[in-house]
This record gives C-alpha cells, structure tokens and sequence, in this order.
C-alpha cells in the first residue's frame, strides 16, 4: 500500500498552553513496497509520524492517504479497524503494547480480533513465537516477567500476527542482542519479498538503513529535510553531521581511507561493498584467501 | 584498593519458577571502587535480574552480597539503595515527578539536599543530557531518546556512589550515545563513583575496565575489553556484536583476500590496508 502525506501538521495538546508542535507541513510519500528507513534525531518527530500511518495519530492540519484511506484532522474514531489490520505497528517500547495475561493470549488476540477462530489464532501465536526466536515454554508465562528482549520479540511477534500488508517498526532492534537484531532484521527482509509488504523502519542504526533500506526520509524538528536512497542520503557526511546523522560504520571507516590517499568510485556503505572495492585496488598475492599467521 | 561490591555464590529464581530452576546459578565477582564494568550476555541470560539483586529489588534465594561495607539484608537495604543509582531498561517504570525537573529533583528530596544545591544540579545534570529546555514538560510526554536522557539526568543529580545502566542508551542517537558515554567518564573523574553497564553494544563495552559475561545465569567469562573481543566471531554468542575490523576481515575473506589473524584495531585495520595498497 502506498501512503502519501500532504501538508500534515501536528500538535499534541493542541488549544492548550502544553501545545507541542511535533510536526510540520509534511510532504512525502511511501511507495508500495518500498523498504523505508526514517531516521532523524531524538525527537524529530519520527514516532510521531509512524502513529499517523494507522490513524492513531490524526493531523491537525492536511491529510494522510493509506492505500484507499483518506485521514483527515475530521475523520471518525469508527471503521478505523481495517485500517489498523492491514497496517501493523511495532512501538518503540514493547511493554507499551503487551497487555493479556499470557504470552499467547496477547499474541493471539489481533487475528481474533479481526475474526480468526481461537483455535487457529493460538496456533498463529505458538509459529509466531517460533519465528521470533522464541522457545514455546514461554507461551503461558505473563509477558511482563520476561527479559526486554523478549518482551521486544513478543510485541513484534503479534504483530506478524495480524499478517499486516505495511510493517512499522520503530526502533525494533532496541534491546536485542546482536544474534537476535540480524535474525529479525533478515526475517523483516524476507517476509517484506515473500509477502510484499511495505516496511517502514525507525532506525538509528545506520548499518540498518545502508544494509536494507531502498528509501530513506530524514526528519529535523518536525520536518522532512531529505528524501532519496541510501547512496544519495550518506554521500554527504558533512551534512549528515550537521543534522546530527550518523555515517554506517562502512562510509565512516571509507573516509579514514580516503584520508590516508585510498580512492573510491563510489561511497561504499556496507562491509561487502567496501571489500569489493578494496579487492580491485590490493597486491594480487594478497588475493589467497587464507589467514595469515594462522 | 577497595572492594565496593562483593558477591559471593548467587543464586536466584524468580517466585513461579520450580525448584530445579535458577535464574541466577551460583554468580561471584567483585568490583573494585571507582571501576567501570560493562556486563554482557544474551537476551534472557539474567543481566538485569542481576542487577536487581544487587540494589535488594528482588531477594536472592541463598548467596551474600556486599556493597560498600554493608551486607545486603532486609535492614540494610534503604542504605544500600541511596548508594545505588539505577537506570532502567524501560525509563517509562521510573518516573515519578509531574515534570521533568521534579523528576529529576526526586532522589535530592529524599537526601535532603538543601533547595539552593538541589536547583543547581537539576540545572546542571538537564544540560549535560541536552534537556534544559525541557524541564516542565511532563516526563511522559516525551520521545524514547529524550526519555532515556531525563533517566540520566536524574542519576547524574542524584550523585550516587555506584552507577547501574542497564541498556539506557539503547534509544539514543549515536550522538546522544557518545555524549552519555562522556558524561559517565566526567562524572568518574569528578568522584570516584563505580559503574556497572548493561549493554549490547561494543562502544560501550569497550569503554569499561572489565566486562563480565552472563550466560543462562552463570557468569562464563571475564575479562579487559580488548581480552573478549579477541573472540572474534564467538562475541555474537555473548551477546556482543563483533567489533568493526573483524566484520570488515570477514567480509575481505570472502573476497578471497588473504588477513591478518591477530586482533586489529580500527586504526590498525587502516594502516594495514594502506601500506598494501600505497606499496603495490
Ligand atoms: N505524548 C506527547 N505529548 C506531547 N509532546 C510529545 C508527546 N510525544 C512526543 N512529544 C514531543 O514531540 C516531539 C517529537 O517526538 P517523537 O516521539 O515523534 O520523536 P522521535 O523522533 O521519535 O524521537 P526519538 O528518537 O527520541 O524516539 C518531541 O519534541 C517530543 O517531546
Ligand atoms: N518477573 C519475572 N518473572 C519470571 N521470570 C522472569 C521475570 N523477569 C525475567 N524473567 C526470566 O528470567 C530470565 C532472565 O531475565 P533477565 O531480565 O535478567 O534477562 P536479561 O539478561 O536482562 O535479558 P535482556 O537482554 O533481554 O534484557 C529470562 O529467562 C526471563 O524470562
Ligand atoms: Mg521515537
Ligand atoms: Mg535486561
């Protein structure tokens, strides 16, 4: 599904003197399918934009188009359930989302919300578990006397649930150990091709952004400040640091060697990239293959 | 040097566990005051149960724990407690001011600090972590980074002996991470305070005297950072990602290209591919 935003605005505690406006006359569009990375600093207004997405959030000003569905600052709190099944959101802290007296009852309690038997949600909820990394004892435990990363892998596991059409993540990875971010980063990855999902993920991971993502939106104080993909947004450190960015760990130690008097055609931003590069410019009696003192 | 915490055959298990069971089995270091310790492991291995037995959250089934003098009881737990400052995973459970300068104010109430000091270090500790103009806006009604940042703020106010992060940088941009990192260094140089941090990440790790590994409750390994990441591809299982020059060998090795064994450092990794390239 395609999402488009014309000229939103929001506020928070609009009308009173708490007003916050955390977001600004945004103009920008998700392509169907596309794998969107939206980075920006803390409090940009990232998490903001992501409770638009499945009307949690309705702008005060403009309007939000997902797939079909027209959101404007009037739209109803009714007939929003279709929306909200199609367009499935992981939030930036789980136990926020947990709220059943099991494992399994909270994660099967989406699909039985939009109509799934018991029986058949439950099973949904025991391969989901599996899919997260998760062994099946923790099925009847309360999802509050888990470790964060569990609670993390149990919000993100009911959500996939629902089999949603668009994935929202923000900050997914938050939490996990480093086993646990790459399988569920490459789960994201494959299920997006086997089910040609939309992603859109909230990342201050930059390896994250360069290894998946095929677009990318940059927020600053409420506004959308570039748009394109990763190769156009990380070829420019300068600006990346003006806008306190971070680099991928790649392009960050690229620039080291280009201090140094080492070349590239193009600003590598993955650790393959990079080795490929190097590859062309090394001695070939390097090319062995084997360890060194080994 | 003295030891600050000292923990002898800990053993803990969660109330609805069995009695076969143990979250904690059998764990013992000590720290040393004004030490950094990073305590690494995978999700589920105990980090954080860990860290609630040593500030007397939760009761250890048999085991002793010392913290500046003190063994740990029922009656010496409130003293144990001023001396620790904990941050939380989730920054949302620990939240107790209407605003964010109350909340950071908290802790200096409780230790009576005279109201003139207590205005001057929330000011100070909302500048360290960018938050000053912040200060009444209520705590919930913040983005995760910026929550996570007022969490410290409330520790670098409250001034505790000994300093527990467990995972609090996980929402923070890399700025916001290197800055709380340069906190932490200014405070242990302005005191002698004793941290123990929490973390998945190398960064952090790396910054620490000493890092303990927790593996399903036991602590398996220990060591100066430089010691653990020579484990190479084995760091992934301790919960800890692999530190940047090995990823890039990796990646060189499957290129066919021929690399060194030892461990490089960043700077080490770019020399050796200088003088490759540069002497060709
Ligand atoms: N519930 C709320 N009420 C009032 N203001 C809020 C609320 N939530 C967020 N804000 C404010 O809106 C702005 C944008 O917040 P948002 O949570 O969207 O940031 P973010 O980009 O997700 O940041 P982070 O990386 O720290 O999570 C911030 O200045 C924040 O203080
Ligand atoms: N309140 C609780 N009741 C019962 N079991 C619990 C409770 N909290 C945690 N556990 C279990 O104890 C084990 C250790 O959890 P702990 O929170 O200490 O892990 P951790 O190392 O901090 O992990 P993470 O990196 O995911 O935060 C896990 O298997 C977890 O499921
Ligand atoms: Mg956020
Ligand atoms: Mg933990």
């Amino acid at each position: 599904m395609a999402i488009d935003f014309k000229q939103v605005d929001f506020t928070y505690q609009p009308g009173t003197p708490f007003a916050t406006q955390a977001l600004t006359d945004i103009n920008v569009t998700i392509p169907d399918g596309s794998y969107t990375a939206l980075i920006g600093h803390t409090g940009s207004g990232k998490s903001t934009l992501l409770q638009h997405l499945n009307a949690l959030l309705k702008p005060t000003a403009g309007t939000v188009t997902i797939g079909d569905r027209v959101i404007t600052p009037e739209t109803s709190n009714k007939d929003l359930k279709a929306l909200r099944r199609h367009v499935g959101i992981v939030f930036q802290f789980p136990e926020s989302q947990l709220f059943e007296e099991t494992v399994e009852k909270d994660i099967a309690f989406g699909p039985q919300n939009f109509g799934v038997s018991e029986a058949d949600a439950l099973k949904t909820a025991a391969e989901m578990l599996d899919l997260v990394g998760l062994d099946r004892d923790l099925l009847q435990r309360s999802p509050f006397d888990l470790s964060g990363g569990q609670m993390r892998r149990v919000a993100i596991a009911g959500v996939l649930a629902m089999a949603p059409q668009v994935l929202v993540l923000d900050e997914p990875t938050a939490g996990l150990d480093p086993q646990g971010r790459l399988d569920m980063m490459e789960m994201f990855a494959n299920l997006r091709y086997e089910r040609h999902l939309t992603v859109v993920l909230v990342t201050h991971q930059m390896d994250d952004v360069a290894n998946y993502a095929d677009n990318v939106i940059v927020m600053d104080h409420g506004k959308v400040v570039k748009t394109g993909t990763p190769q156009d947004i990380f070829k420019d450190p300068d600006w990346l640091v003006a806008h306190h960015l971070g680099l991928p760990k790649t392009t960050a130690f690229a620039q080291q060697l280009m201090a140094r008097g080492i070349q590239f055609d193009q600003m590598p931003l993955t650790e393959d990239q990079l080795a490929q590069a190097l590859v062309q410019q090394l001695p070939v009696q390097q090319l062995g293959g084997a360890t060194d003192d080994e | 040097m003295s030891q600050i915490i000292n923990v002898e055959h800990l053993n803990y298990r969660y109330p609805q566990q069995s009695e076969s069971e143990l979250t904690l089995h059998d764990v013992s270091f000590s720290v040393t005051a004004g030490e950094w310790v990073a305590i690494v492991g995978h999700n589920g291995s105990g980090k954080s149960t860990l860290a609630k037995n040593l500030n007397g959250l939760l009761a250890p089934v048999s085991g002793k724990i010392t913290v500046d003098g003190q063994v740990l009881t029922e009656d010496t737990v409130w003293d144990i407690r001023r001396k620790i400052g904990m941050v939380f995973q989730n920054p949302d459970n620990q939240f107790v001011g209407a605003t964010v300068a109350d909340d950071v104010a908290f802790s200096l109430e409780n230790q009576g600090v005279p109201r003139d000091e207590m205005l001057k270090r929330v000011a100070d500790a909302l500048a360290q972590v960018n938050m000053s103009a912040f200060a009444t806006r209520e705590p919930a009604r913040l983005s995760g980074g910026q929550k996570q940042r007022v969490a410290l703020a409330g520790m670098i106010a409250a001034r505790p002996k000994i300093l527990i992060l467990d995972e609090s940088t996980s929402m923070l941009d890399p700025e916001g991470r290197a800055d709380v990192l340069a906190t932490i260094r200014q405070m242990k140089a302005d005191s002698d305070l004793t941290v123990l941090s929490i973390t998945h990440d190398i960064d952090e790790a790396a910054s620490a005297n000493r890092v303990l590994v927790v593996n399903d409750g036991e602590l398996v390994e220990e060591g100066t950072p430089a010691e653990i990441f020579q484990h190479g591809p084995a760091l992934i299982k301790m919960g800890l990602d692999m530190p940047y020059p090995e990823r890039l060998k990796a990646a060189l090795k499957r290129q066919g290209v021929t690399v060194p064994a030892t461990y490089l450092t960043e700077k080490g990794m770019a020399d050796w591919l200088w003088q490759l390239i540069s002497n060709k």
